[in-house]
């Protein structure tokens, strides 16, 4: 009977949509152990994301060649500031990169020492200056050691 | 009712009792197989100690690949400033990339508030990430796969297979997706799944020098993290949503959106 | 670098991720497929209903039915950030996804429209293709037409009264099970933001039947529009004496008939009702209620985004043209006008809804201007921006000429 021929041709193209699937889908793709809600995914996208490059290494990386400046920050009140945080992370130095950036400009310590006398917050604790009042656009490093907190360089 | 019919009825009802089952199996496995796995990741943000520095939206970007100059990020740090009014200000320039080096509170198109100290009865700092929820609506609503909750409770993204439809960002009650400026696929938070599954902290947590941000795995029961969840006063962020959150908070205080 | 910052104006507190990610092609995505729909439900009254008056636009909304359908995808790809992975939503289906449902629903929805058009013009195919088989030289044109029309026929070649009995019966249960389907998956394009739980104004059980009724008024609306629009092109190029070799030469211009018109005028105005309730109830609901997002949300509906709501949406897009439609001796003109103006609201319904979700930010203490790029510099601003927009509302129609070359819609003798 003719009136059947358009279900044919729908049904033909559901089994070619089926058909490409089984060539286009990576086999790894399915229901994991979260289920079908939560856990419906490709696989191998886990491993691709654990083996992302780690970029930041710690303090412990840099403290066997940098000993002096780790030294003089540990036993400072800025002990408790990562090296990569001013320095930014150490991804495979000293092979790459070879050297990492000094930061020598004003907004890095103002990020903590711009005095916000907040109530209930720790910030209030942080001995700080007013950046439009406090030597305006002049470097801290200037007078101030970051390794050793000081005033005197 | 002769013995062929009641066959019939018979094997009717074990289908469709078998269908109602696996429909279920299928579409909602409140667990299902993570139950049995040792890990569930859960992070701890003690809102106190937060002093707003931005050294963590500082390493995220970095260590994540996020382009720093771009306005999205995986974190943030917002700040809350409520005055003898009752008035509450809230602001996080740059997502707090650069730390907050003003008084001043950011309004928006060119616009700021000044707040004279003596006006602020309390201020604090609040850094937000990816609460890795245990319902994710966003991993519910997309339409390909392409993001998922692994085993271990880390929502991630699967950079190949999302085709960029904007749908789990809609979805986010908590605003943490966005499109990768660069890659173009849908991208969050993932607590640094590559350096957590090497025994390694978050690049936010390693760099927070205040200690506001805290890792663990609440089946642990050694873990320091997962005991102060247990034991200590915590709570999560807009639980009403129904999204069970495992970023838990010390001092969230009602004031924060 | 962040592409959607170029028209996202943020205010106050807003998250730092937050943008108008859902722009202009979002808004005219449920656009077009509301036409869609409305358009095969004005078909279906007349070959489900057999309303004789209808019989005319009957088989010009349905080809447009199936033009707007094959333009309704286009907006989706032109918003993807990886249009070319598009296909991924029928390789590896999320079904717990709205969106994932709805690529189902669409493709058993242009099932049935195709397989209906086939009926209807089974018959037309079969002789066409006979009479160029006849045919001793073609012409290129000839040619491929007569590729076309046999290869349509799908080897059905029985054009006897029994047959074509049979094809009537067909259109008629097509019909009838595409309006359902048609309402399905307008609600579901509906439940794809009533769905959202975050986006305070989007989350409301009402959204898919709103969109429903909207949908049914647009689709409605523009095929009443295009068919005057036709019929009075043909009756000018008539009077001066063109000549159509595709139309029947002895059939009467007579220009559009009035009593169409008005008899499809009324079901317009039943679903304007239904869907004016509706947005009514939703918004005295929640200004009743008053939940935590109220504030904002009152904000931006009665200050913000006033104008276009209440004088663009409710007041244009809805009062004006129902007054109009309801004063008694609806002319040409007066019809017009009220159906361009109710296309203007139900495009300002899906406005208000896709764009007005964003006006606001998840802190409910922030907003974001959305700024549609007027002039494009550069393909994004293009595909999101006026001129996008204007493409995806004019391709419809040159697909509709091209359809029609295929499947002549006026003056066919036929049966049905």
């Amino acid at each position: 009977m003719h009136v059947f021929r358009p279900l044919i041709v729908v049904l033909a193209l559901g089994a070619a949509i089926l058909a490409a699937r089984t060539l286009v889908v990576p086999k790894d793709f399915g229901i994991h152990e979260r289920g079908y809600m939560y856990g419906w995914y490709r696989k191998a996208s886990e491993e691709e994301w654990k083996k992302f490059q780690v970029k930041y290494q710690g303090t412990d990386y840099c403290k066997d060649c940098h000993a002096e400046p780790f030294r003089q920050l540990h036993s400072s009140p800025h002990g408790m500031i990562e090296c990569e945080n001013c320095h930014g992370p150490a991804i495979d130095h000293p092979s790459d990169p070879q050297k990492l950036a000094i930061d020598r400009s004003r907004e890095l310590c103002l990020r903590c020492h711009t005095r916000l006398p907040y109530p209930t917050s720790k910030r209030a604790e942080i001995r700080g200056i007013d950046p439009d009042g406090h030597n305006v656009g002049l470097e801290c490093v200037g007078c101030h050691d970051p390794h050793r907190a000081s005033k005197s360089k | 009712m002769n013995r062929r019919g009641f066959l019939r009825l018979f094997l009717k009802g074990l289908a469709g009792i078998a269908l109602a089952r696996g429909l279920d199996e299928i579409f909602w496995r409140p667990e299902g197989l993570a139950a049995t796995k040792p890990v569930r990741w859960v992070f701890l943000v003690d809102t106190y100690k937060c002093i707003g520095c931005g050294f963590c939206v500082k390493a995220c970007k970095l260590e994540n690949e996020v382009p720093f100059g771009a306005d999205v990020s995986r974190t943030w740090v917002e700040r809350y400033v409520l005055t003898i009014d009752r008035e509450v200000f809230a602001d996080t320039p740059k997502e707090g990339r650069y730390g907050f080096v003003t008084r001043r509170i950011d309004l928006g198109r060119g616009k700021y508030q000044e707040i004279p100290p003596e006006k602020i009865d309390k201020a604090f700092f609040v850094p937000k990430l990816c609460n890795q929820c245990a319902k994710p609506s966003c991993v519910q609503v997309c339409p390909v796969g392409a993001t998922y909750q692994a085993a271990d409770g880390v929502v991630l993204v699967d950079r190949k297979w999302c085709i960029g439809c904007g749908y789990c960002i809609m979805a986010c009650p908590y605003g943490m997706r966005f499109f990768h400026p660069v890659h173009q696929v849908a991208e969050k938070c993932n607590f640094c799944y590559h350096r957590i599954n090497q025994g390694i902290k978050p690049a936010c947590v390693l760099a927070c020098p205040a200690g506001a941000r805290r890792i663990g795995n609440i089946k642990d029961p050694q873990d320091p993290v997962a005991n102060i969840i247990m034991t200590q006063r915590v709570s999560v962020h807009k639980p009403e949503y129904g999204t069970d959150p495992q970023v838990y908070f010390i001092g969230l205080s009602e004031e924060v959106r | 670098m962040v592409l959607e910052k170029l028209w996202t104006i943020k205010e106050l507190f807003v998250y730092p991720n937050e943008y108008i990610y859902w722009s202009i092609q979002i808004v005219m995505y449920p656009f077009m497929t509301g036409l869609v729909a409305g358009a095969f439900v004005l078909s279906s009254l007349y070959h489900l209903f057999g309303i004789k008056q209808l019989k005319e636009i009957a088989r010009f909304s349905l080809v447009f039915s199936f033009a707007l359908l094959m333009v309704a995808p286009l907006p989706l790809l032109l918003h993807l950030q990886k249009p070319e992975r598009n296909y991924y939503v029928y390789m590896t289906p999320h079904f717990t996804s709205a969106i994932a449902a709805f690529g189902v629903v669409i493709f058993i929805y242009g099932s049935i429209v195709a397989a209906e058009i086939w009926f209807l013009y089974r018959k037309y195919f079969v002789e066409n293709s006979l009479k160029l088989k006849s045919q001793i030289s073609r012409s290129l044109r000839e040619n491929i037409n007569y590729l076309a029309c046999t290869v349509l026929t799908l080897g059905a070649y029985d054009v006897r009264e029994s047959a074509l009995r049979k094809d009537e019966k067909a259109i008629k249960i097509l019909a009838g099970v595409g309006v359902p389907v048609a309402c399905f998956l307008h609600g579901y394009a509906g439940f794809i933001f009533g769905s959202v739980k975050a986006n305070a104004l989007w989350m409301t059980p009402l959204m898919p039947v709103i969109f429903i009724m909207s949908a049914i008024v647009s689709g409605v609306a523009l095929c009443m529009l295009t068919y005057i629009i036709t019929m009075e092109i043909r009756k000018f190029l008539v009077s001066r004496r063109r000549s159509f070799p595709v139309y029947q030469a002895e059939e009467e211009m007579k220009g559009v008939e009035m009593h169409v018109m008005r008899m499809t005028s009324r079901y317009l105005i039943f679903f304007l009702i239904f869907s004016i309730s509706l947005e009514f109830l939703d918004l005295v609901f929640r200004g009743y209620t008053a939940v935590k997002s109220w504030d904002i949300l009152r904000n931006v509906i009665y200050g913000k985004d006033f104008t276009n709501i209440f004088i663009l949406q409710y007041t244009f897009g809805n009062l004006i043209p129902f007054v109009l439609l309801l004063i008694p001796g609806l002319t040409v003109r007066r019809a017009v006008l009220s159906l361009v103006l109710v296309l203007l609201g139900v495009f300002m319904m899906r406005w208000n809804v896709v764009i007005g979700g964003q006006s606001f930010s998840l802190t409910f203490a922030g907003y974001m201007h959305y700024h549609l790029p007027i002039i494009p510099q550069g393909y994004e601003t293009f595909k999101e921006g006026l001129l996008g927009a204007i493409f995806i509302g004019v391709f419809p129609f040159v697909l509709f000429w091209i359809l029609s070359r295929i499947f002549p819609v006026f003056g066919l003798k036929e049966a049905p």
